[in-house]
């Protein structure tokens, strides 16, 4: 399988930035219906087939890199990874039998991310951009049936986030191990509390 | 309080539409035998006639990739086999591949051949399986099932021999695989290979000529050759509508260049088509699974794997082509034994886009063999 | 088409085909009537692990050291460990508590890849159902000891494997013990001069988890 080379894209879209550890094109969600659109469309990539739809958290944290100081010696410097979403594409093209070819979207807000769906372009994101959705919290404009998908209407969290704690409403069984005794007494005490 | 109970009752109606006609909302589903596991679809009737249907899933639904960014690399292994059920040595496979992507595992040539050899007899008792049960959906109720479930069942003794059990196989490794096949198994494997064009010639005199499949099945769920690549549709259901795609030529992963057979690719785009498709595909099969018998070399069986598996931060997308489709992972690193994000692109999943298109203007006996045909286990879509 | 229903009566064909040889060819019919008459388990089929124990005293004989590799990497997490303490308070190397949910685990044979002790292995017994769903189920230590008879009578292949292992690991160890005596020997003989002594390398403990008994 070729792999893509991503020059063309660059020289069409200048202001775009391509992050060569993961070999991606990052993408702001205003400027993808164009990007797409070319992609999908442009004789030497041809990009038609959507593979894969992932949304990715990034929490806020503390990277440690080692960097070269004033007298020359390594020293670590930590700086603060700010926190992020990521809409993760994988396309391939099933005409030039080529790919994959990477591209994200990114937003800089956890509490309220909104991306630009890839629907009108490939029907075959619906599902997938509906799970994203569900699991991460991440809105679609465009999307045409943004709704959950794999759980149920009315829960309220997304459980793919990284910061999500799973609500105890479980019934527990007295399985052998510590912490999950001590949560089954817990609920217990608590189911107690509640009724009269 | 259970958020379960927050739901609404549904209610089912019969309402007019703006042209004067009755609508009838029907839930076909989730406990339906042509669903296939607890699917179900949302259909909204006119007469017999469906003009509108929303697939609603999520009842298996155990997120599968939560627990896996909880555990480490290996040890998401065994629950990759419970995705898609049937086939859990293509789902090791995959998993195995992308985790070879991040960290770099030279697999021996043995144990490149044993993947070859289990991930086709899986497509063969994938194809078995779902085939029955088309034929079932069309109302041969039982017997010609029984048939395919009855072929089924050697290869699935051939899996226990093999790895110790029929379905939730565990077997592929990073690097390798876990055993070595036993004295004898090959020679096994060699019979029931040799012995499966007969089923096959058989079960085509039994059903490919029958005026009742192709009066149901031809013409009935069209997707063009147009439509298949813009709702991303893989597998066989993807070459049913005509397009020459296939990952294991594309992509030419494992050792798959060495061998050399055929993909079969349909004209129509219709549900005869996608089970002919995967009639052929059986025994491409065959002759693949044949030469990798004849070739299997001797040697070791895993590659130096580490021992703690942790790779250098970065991310990685590997995929095969299971039975049912474009099986992928994408597994992101951050430098710790855990994976940071873990995502399955499951081929029954994305191809269900379809299911919508392909029923409207159909009657509803229809709408339950386009679905029998596209081949979905719930255990997949679900995750 | 040339005639109409040619298809189906061919597809009938295959019926009575089937229907008729069933009845004196097995890989027509291959199927028994389970609880009269019961399959043959081949002996590489797995289920449930069990440990093992050599001799004939249960506790005495256990190969268990409750290292806890498995524990950790069991993916449901369905072992439970403690270690055993003798009268003084010390940890010794065996298994006070050994338990496993088997209404939990999921047969998938990590714990027996990682044993570095043999002592884990996967059983091939069936028939387990309980009144009990909660106790029923949960097997302590004593239910999951079982002799390296049984293992060879259901993992036949596998056993003798794992005999032939162990009995290289001992030779091994017996033979880096009789060196360890020579050189000890040798060196009561020309004693070195005082100072020299080597210490042990300290090894880090691993971070244990809570455990609450």
């Amino acid at each position: 399988m070729a792999a893509i080379d991503h020059k063309g894209v660059i020289r069409q879209f200048p202001e775009l930035e391509w992050e060569a550890s993961s070999g991606s094109l990052i993408l702001s969600p205003e400027k993808v219906d164009e990007v797409v659109s070319w992609l999908k469309e442009d004789p030497a990539y041809r990009l038609d087939y959507l593979s894969c739809v992932s949304g990715v958290d990034y929490l806020e944290k503390e990277v440690k890199t080692r960097v070269r100081n004033e007298a020359g010696k390594m020293v670590f410097k930590t700086s603060l990874s700010p926190e992020k979403m990521e809409v993760v594409y994988h396309f391939y093209s099933m005409e030039k039998k080529t790919g994959p070819f990477i591209l994200k979207q990114r937003v800089l807000s956890r509490e309220n991310p909104v991306v630009t769906s890839l629907t009108p372009h490939y029907g075959g994101a619906e599902l997938m951009e509906r799970e994203v959705y569900d699991l991460f919290g991440i809105r679609f404009t465009g999307h045409p049936d943004l709704r959950r998908i794999l759980m149920w209407e009315g829960f309220q969290h997304y459980p793919m986030r990284k910061d999500y704690v799973p609500p105890n409403d479980y019934e527990y069984e007295p399985t052998p191990h510590g912490d999950v005794l001590e949560r089954a007494r817990e609920r217990r005490e608590e189911l107690e509390g509640q009724s009269p | 309080m259970s958020p379960v109970q927050t739901m609404p009752p549904r209610s089912y109606h019969i309402g007019k539409d703006d042209l004067g006609a009755d609508i009838l909302e029907v839930a076909m589903g989730p406990h339906h035998p042509s669903t296939h596991g607890v699917f179900r679809m949302d259909l909204k009737l006119d007469g017999e006639t469906v003009v509108d249907l929303k697939p609603v899933f999520g009842y298996l639904h155990r997120n599968h990739e939560k627990i896996a960014e909880d555990i480490t690399y290996p040890m998401s292994m065994p629950f990759t086999d419970r995705l898609d059920y049937l086939c859990g040595m293509t789902n090791n496979w995959a998993y195995a591949l992308s985790a070879e992507k991040l960290i770099e595992i030279k697999v021996p040539e043995r144990a490149e051949y044993i993947r070859v050899i289990v991930a086709e007899l899986t497509r063969l008792v994938n194809h078995c399986l779902l085939i029955g049960f088309f034929v079932n959906d069309l109302g041969a109720l039982g017997t010609p099932l029984l048939y395919a479930l009855r072929e089924r069942e050697k290869i699935l003794d051939l899996f226990e021999v093999l790895s110790g059990a029929r379905m939730m196989v565990n077997y592929i490794r990073f690097g390798g695989v876990r055993c070595d096949p036993p004295d004898g198994w090959l020679k096994e494997c060699q019979r029931i290979v040799d012995a499966f064009p007969a089923f096959l010639d058989e079960y085509e005199t039994l059903l490919t000529e029958n005026e009742i499949i192709i009066a149901r099945a031809q013409n009935v769920g069209v997707v063009t050759r147009e439509e298949a690549i813009n709702f991303s549709l893989t597998g066989p259901m993807l070459r049913a509508s005509g397009v020459n795609y296939d990952i294991r030529k594309v992509d030419r992963y494992g050792i798959y260049d060495r061998f050399d057979f055929k993909v079969p690719i349909g004209g129509h785009g219709d549900c005869y088509d996608r089970f002919m498709v995967r009639m052929l595909e059986m025994r491409q099969s065959v002759k693949i699974l044949k030469q990798a018998i004849r070739d299997l070399p001797e040697g070791e069986i895993m590659g130096k794997a580490p021992k703690i598996f942790r790779p250098a931060p970065g991310e990685a997308y590997g995929r095969i082509e299971a039975p049912k489709g474009e099986l992928g992972f994408y597994l992101i690193s951050d430098g710790t034994p855990i994976p940071y994000r873990f995502k399955v692109r499951p081929p029954s999943f994305v191809n269900l886009t379809a299911l919508r298109h392909m029923c409207l203007g159909h009657k509803v006996a229809d709408a339950v063999i386009i679905l029998g045909s596209i081949d979905i286990v719930l255990g997949e879509v679900d995750r | 088409m040339s005639l109409i229903g040619k298809g189906i009566l061919k597809g009938m064909g295959v019926t009575a085909k089937n229907f008729f040889q069933s009845y004196y060819r097995k890989e027509r019919l291959p199927t028994v009537e389970y609880p009269e008459e019961k399959a043959t388990i081949n002996q590489f089929s797995r289920n449930f692990p069990f440990l093992l124990y050599d001799g004939d005293d249960p506790v005495d004989g256990m190969r268990c050291t409750a290292c806890t590799l498995c524990e950790r990497a069991c993916p449901p997490q369905c072992i439970y460990i403690i270690k055993d303490k003798d009268e003084n308070g010390k940890a010794i190397l065996s298994p006070r508590i050994f338990d496993i949910d088997t209404s939990v685990c999921m047969s998938c044979q990590l714990c027996v890849e990682v044993c570095p002790y043999e002592a884990i292995r996967m059983d091939s017994a069936f028939e387990l159902s309980n009144e009990n769903r909660f106790e029923g189920l949960l097997l302590n230590r004593e239910e999951l000891l079982k002799p390296n008879a049984y293992y060879h009578e259901i993992h036949p292949l596998e056993a003798r494997e794992t005999d032939d292992r162990m009995a290289a690991k001992a030779a091994l160890a017996e033979a880096k013990k009789k060196a360890r005596q020579k050189r000890a020997r040798l060196a009561a003989k020309n004693k070195p001069p005082p100072g020299l002594k080597k210490t042990p390398p300290t090894r880090k403990k691993p971070p244990q988890r809570e455990k609450s008994e």
